[in-house]
């Protein structure tokens, strides 16, 4: 039996939300399962996406990628100890088809230093299409676009948004 | 182009360190009146500043506003097709003229009181310069053009536009030297199309930004990305060369022309453990030029930089913000002939650059973590020995030749 709006709803903002926690939570590993094997994750300014220009800060391609970026993360990049603080909310679910939602949501993160330092560190909307179970039980991204409203990135973007 | 006098054209604020330019004092990072100094003697005086591409104002009537050091410039392209820049400030009262980051216009008009200007950077217009019906207004004599925006001297070098405000900085070709002059081209040898861009702030000098660049030593340690996947490895083919009167410079090495351990032998970190990408994709690339090189980093006095790394090309513009902060603004390309392929391995070698970058991400910090060690030790110096005490191109990339360049540059314009 296909989903109806209320359990179409809940699904998005349980992934929404589980997907924050995992970040918050220093969980990188889980990161590319949110996502469907050939899943999309982008990062794109909000300049750049409005002008039609398709310059990624970050993108991948499959689950493949993300695992390589979070192995980059873990191993090979070098980064001040941070941690981020997502909260997202305003999430307008439509239905494409029986399995397919598009979901539209605002973010703003917190980046805290590990001296303590915190900042407002992006703000911005994410852009999903998310492939559904019949049931809505499950839910997974088939393509993640991060916009971010500012074009100024302080320092580093190492932990994904 | 006149200059007029200010208080930083007083004797220098400081003496450099008696060992030369194996040495630099940390208060370059950290003195006002340094600061204040650099944006008369180098941004404000004979030195090229880049300013956009040519693609970047893609048609009649359109601007673009970019920076020479803390002055703010707008670039036009007139009705003619014709390339200007002029200072962003209105004759008046010093009003910002262009407020956008870039847009279509036929005269630029200050919001403050309606001055017009034309594409030139000409005052055409002031409102009400008559009065209103015969009282108020200007007098007949006033003449308030001559407190006009300064105009720059563009020179358009292969799709990249420079301006400087000196009529003494020699031409593009002889400020970058022969051999740079020749690495600029082979990247910029048809019309490019911008791709897009973002901005990195960065938490320190604009300085320790261009000696990270010129810093070919640094590369394969501080960037472990590379390292790991033997994209770049000090022990592979390439060098330094150094160009100009020292203050432009490119490295450049040549992918799989290595297979030694040496890394390893030195117990070096970017060598230790080991992990292959699951989806080898993302650094795949095409040698598009012919001849192997698969990593070209040019850096231009005072603050641009031209990068290729593998397939992705890039323009940086390197802004200063104040002692400790700078705008590091990227602007990434590919060629208007690209095809659909190219297009999306260009975007996707984009994961290497910018401040998600596999590869330029730590450039960010570490720029930072110098301007953060040093608040203590105005007085104390950096040891910039690698290579020797000289200035000339290297084909070892183990070696600070280039910094000692940038060195070299900023001191003679200082006058220090």
């Amino acid at each position: 039996m296909a989903a109806n709006a209320i359990e179409r709803q809940f699904a998005v903002e349980q992934l929404l939300a589980r997907y924050a926690q995992a970040l918050d939570g220093d969980a990188l590993e889980s990161w590319p399962d949110f996502f469907v094997e050939q899943g999309r994750y982008r990062i794109l300014t909000a300049e750049n996406y409005s002008q039609g220009l398709p310059l990624p800060l970050v993108q991948a391609d499959s689950r493949a990628m993300l695992r390589d970026r979070v192995a980059a993360l873990r191993h090979a990049n070098i980064y001040e100890a941070q941690h981020y603080r997502h909260v997202v909310s305003c999430t307008v679910v439509e239905k494409v088809d029986a399995q397919t939602v598009t979901a539209v949501s605002n973010f703003m993160v917190a980046r805290i230093m590990h001296d303590g330092a915190t900042t407002l560190f992006a703000t911005g909307r994410y852009l999903d299409r998310i492939r559904l179970s019949n049931d809505a039980a499950e839910a997974k991204f088939e393509e993640r676009l991060v916009i971010l409203d500012s074009s100024r990135i302080d320092t580093l973007l190492a932990i994904p948004l | 182009m006149n200059t007029t006098a200010s208080p930083s054209a007083a004797a220098p604020p400081r003496a450099w360190p008696a060992e030369g330019l194996t040495r630099v004092p940390y208060w370059v990072y950290q003195d006002e009146a340094i600061y204040a100094r650099e944006q008369e003697k180098i941004f404000r005086g004979a030195s090229w500043s880049f300013l956009c591409l040519d693609a970047e104002l893609p048609g009649p009537n359109t601007y673009r506003t970019s920076d020479i050091g803390d002055m703010p410039v707008v670039v036009t392209r007139d009705a003619e097709g014709v390339l200007h820049a002029f200072e962003n400030r209105c004759a008046h009262r010093g009003a910002l003229l262009a407020l956008k980051r870039s847009g279509e216009a036929k005269e630029i008009a200050c919001i403050y009181h309606n001055w017009t200007y034309d594409l030139k950077g000409n005052l055409q217009g002031v409102a009400f310069r008559r009065g209103v019906a015969g009282k108020g207004g200007m007098p007949a004599d006033a003449k308030p053009e001559c407190n006009a925006p300064r105009k720059l001297r563009l020179e358009l070098y292969h799709g990249v536009v420079f301006g400087t405000l000196s009529d003494q900085t020699p031409p593009m070709e002889e400020y970058l030297g022969p051999e740079v002059a020749a690495k600029f081209k082979r990247v910029m040898n048809r019309p490019v199309k911008p791709l897009g861009g973002y901005t990195q702030i960065l938490n320190s000098n604009w300085k320790l930004y261009l000696e990270n660049v010129k810093d070919s030593y640094h590369a394969s340690l501080l960037h472990l990305f590379f390292a790991k996947f033997r994209i770049n490895r000090l022990t592979h083919k390439g060098g330094v060369l150094v160009g100009g009167d020292g203050g432009s410079h490119v490295s450049f090495s040549h992918e799989g022309t290595s297979s030694g351990n040496e890394y390893e032998k030195a117990g070096l970190r970017s060598a230790a453990g080991g992990f292959t990408l699951e989806a080898p994709q993302l650094v795949a690339s095409v040698d598009e030029w012919g001849d192997g090189g698969t990593i070209q980093i040019l850096g231009m006095f005072p603050g641009f930089v031209l990068q290729q790394i593998k397939n992705c090309l890039a323009v940086r513009r390197v802004v200063p913000r104040g002692v400790n902060q700078t705008e590091l603004l990227w602007t990434v390309f590919g060629y208007a002939d690209d095809d659909e392929a190219m297009l999306q391995r260009r975007l996707l070698q984009a994961n290497l650059i910018g401040p998600a970058g596999f590869i330029s991400m730590e450039d960010g910090a570490a720029t930072g973590f110098v301007q953060r060690g040093v608040a203590g030790a105005h007085d104390y110096n950096s040891f910039v020995e690698m290579g020797g005490a000289g200035v000339a191109s290297d084909e070892s990339r183990v070696t600070e030749t280039s910094v000692r360049g940038f060195w070299q540059a900023w001191r003679r314009r200082m006058e220090m």
